[in-house]
């Protein structure tokens, strides 16, 4: 735990964090590049869902950042009103738009790669239902965050909800599971019919670690924003008093 | 537990004196329901094949109408900041607030149902199952709104909001209770459905007002 | 791409399109605090920004 500590004064971590981000920088795009070429070019077609499977590489990776990056907020939820960690309800509200930013795109790639299998923009599937959710309760999160005139009264009711929305996620996954299981028309293709070929997994495992990467970024982008906000806040109220 | 039932009371009483806040949602729960068959058409078959899904999405629109009263008058007023000092634990307080709440909102929806579903041309037989999973749903409901209703307190639009929040975690609720009755109408067995909705009240029921209550102790300190 | 090229690409563009959004508005943001940061700084003087950094660094211990 003592890293855990040593990264709790704002100043350090923001040092920290700045030396990483070139690396960060540089690994994501290397992985990103190396991800685009096998997915468009080095990789073949599926001999069920033929060229669309390429979309796989996009729309899988997203999803898994949506719940990744939301169980990393409710983690961050859980240190902050556990341990009172000053950054960690920091991180949670620099992630939340980039979590509701990759859940958009899992949803808008679903919706484009459901149009040529399943011949419509939307189908009530269980996986798109649960993202659906999963959206919904990003916005909230925002929503709620962003609603009360005291910043501090918004970091812990936030805290508070993605904790419970972290508790909620596998009981809505199972109830969206089985109201799919007695709807679910005869007509739609399952998606999880054959196995992952090694040569998909790779453009697929490759892209999923851009896409984490980019997130890494884009948080330590974010959380410098977030601090410097709060120093304008705390100056503008000492400035008054 | 007797501070428990005082505040039950005291609630109730309160709910009773004023009267319109829990007619109000009974009466936008009936209103919801009727704008359906004016919607879809009254042919009989089609509202009997969406009666249960209606009944219970105005059920659970409802409950939110009235739920970001839940404990502003008492973060108003400052009873809230009493009933922090008060040595009684603040989660026995919360569970009286929430079972005033559904005795005022969830038991008369529970009760005015079967209307809905004569209206809705649902079968007859689906009756005691649209009851029990209703009598299971409607307060695991007013729990869950509690949570919601604690996180916006002091929060701008907290109407609107607390239903941005609680609807997405109600879905569980929406999707059991409407299987339940419509197994009852096909003539299955409901049981497997009404006992996942105990399972969820029986895991509310503790874990609610613990929320509750921690999302009232930042609202208040 | 098997005739499925407009449903491909366009994945793969909306893919990257909110991926620049988020990053240009991450950084459009974090420039625009520090501006304003920097100027109520030179505002509130150099002797008093000095007690507030302090006091800053306090106020992040205990949060």
């Amino acid at each position: 735990m003592n890293w855990f500590h040593w990264l709790a004064n704002p100043a350090r971590f923001m040092r920290f964090a700045a030396r990483l981000q070139p690396w960060i920088m540089a690994l994501g795009l290397l992985t990103g590049a190396a991800g685009l070429y096998f997915g468009l070019f080095a990789s073949p077609a599926d001999y069920q869902q033929g060229e669309t499977v390429r979309i796989m590489y996009v729309h899988v990776p997203s999803a898994w950042m949506a719940m990744f990056i939301y169980v990393v907020m409710a983690a961050a939820a859980g240190s902050f009103l556990i341990w009172k960690h000053p950054l960690a309800d920091v991180a949670a509200q620099a992630a939340a738009p980039v979590g509701a930013g990759f859940t958009l795109m899992a949803l808008i790639t679903g919706a484009l790669w459901g149009q040529p299998m399943w011949g419509t923009w939307w189908v009530w599937d269980a996986r798109l239902t649960s993202v659906l959710i999963l959206f919904f309760l990003y916005l909230g999160y925002i929503a709620l965050v962003n609603a009360f005139d005291d910043p501090e009264r918004g970091s812990k009711a936030g805290a508070i909800l993605l904790l419970v929305g972290v508790v909620n996620i596998p009981i809505i996954k199972f109830s969206v599971d089985w109201w799919n299981t007695l709807h679910q028309p005869a007509s739609v293709a399952r998606m999880d019919g054959p196995s992952v070929d090694p040569s998909m997994l790779l453009p697929l495992l490759l892209m999923a670690g851009a896409f984490k990467l980019y997130f890494l970024y884009l948080l330590i982008v974010r959380m410098r924003g977030e601090l410097t906000a709060r120093r304008i806040r705390l100056l503008r109220l000492s400035d008054i008093a | 537990m007797k501070s428990f039932l005082v505040l039950v009371r005291r609630d109730l009483s309160l709910a009773l004196r004023q009267g319109s806040d829990a007619a109000m949602a009974l009466m936008f729960f009936v209103i919801v329901v009727t704008l359906f068959p004016l919607g879809v058409g009254p042919e009989p078959g089609v509202l009997e094949r969406i009666s249960s899904g209606i009944v219970w999405v105005a059920a659970l629109l409802a409950a939110m109408l009235s739920l970001d009263r839940l404990f502003q008058a008492d973060y108003d007023d400052g009873s809230l900041e009493l009933m922090l000092l008060t040595p009684v634990p603040l989660e026995l307080l919360v569970l009286a607030k929430c079972l005033a709440h559904w005795l005022t909102t969830g038991l008369p929806m529970l009760l005015i149902a079967p209307l809905l579903g004569i209206f809705m041309n649902m079968h007859t037989d689906a009756f005691p199952v649209l009851l029990a999973s209703m009598a299971l749903g409607t307060p695991v409901l007013s729990l869950l709104g509690g949570v919601g209703a604690a996180l916006v307190l002091g929060a701008r639009r907290a109407g609107t909001l607390v239903a941005l929040l609680v609807l997405p975690l109600t879905i569980p609720l929406l999707i059991f209770g409407v299987s339940a009755v419509e197994a009852a109408v096909t003539g299955q067995s409901a049981k497997a459905q009404l006992l996942i909705l105990g399972a969820m009240l029986m895991a509310c029921l503790p874990l609610a007002p613990w929320a509750t209550a921690a999302a009232l102790r930042q609202a208040a300190g | 791409m098997g005739g499925y090229a407009a449903y491909i690409w366009s994945s793969y563009g909306v893919v990257v399109a909110v991926l620049a959004v988020m990053l240009v508005s991450s950084i459009l943001g974090v420039r625009a605090r520090e501006r304003e940061l920097s100027a109520l700084e030179e505002r509130v003087g150099p002797r008093r920004q000095r007690r507030q950094q302090s006091g800053l660094k306090d106020a992040h211990h205990d949060a």
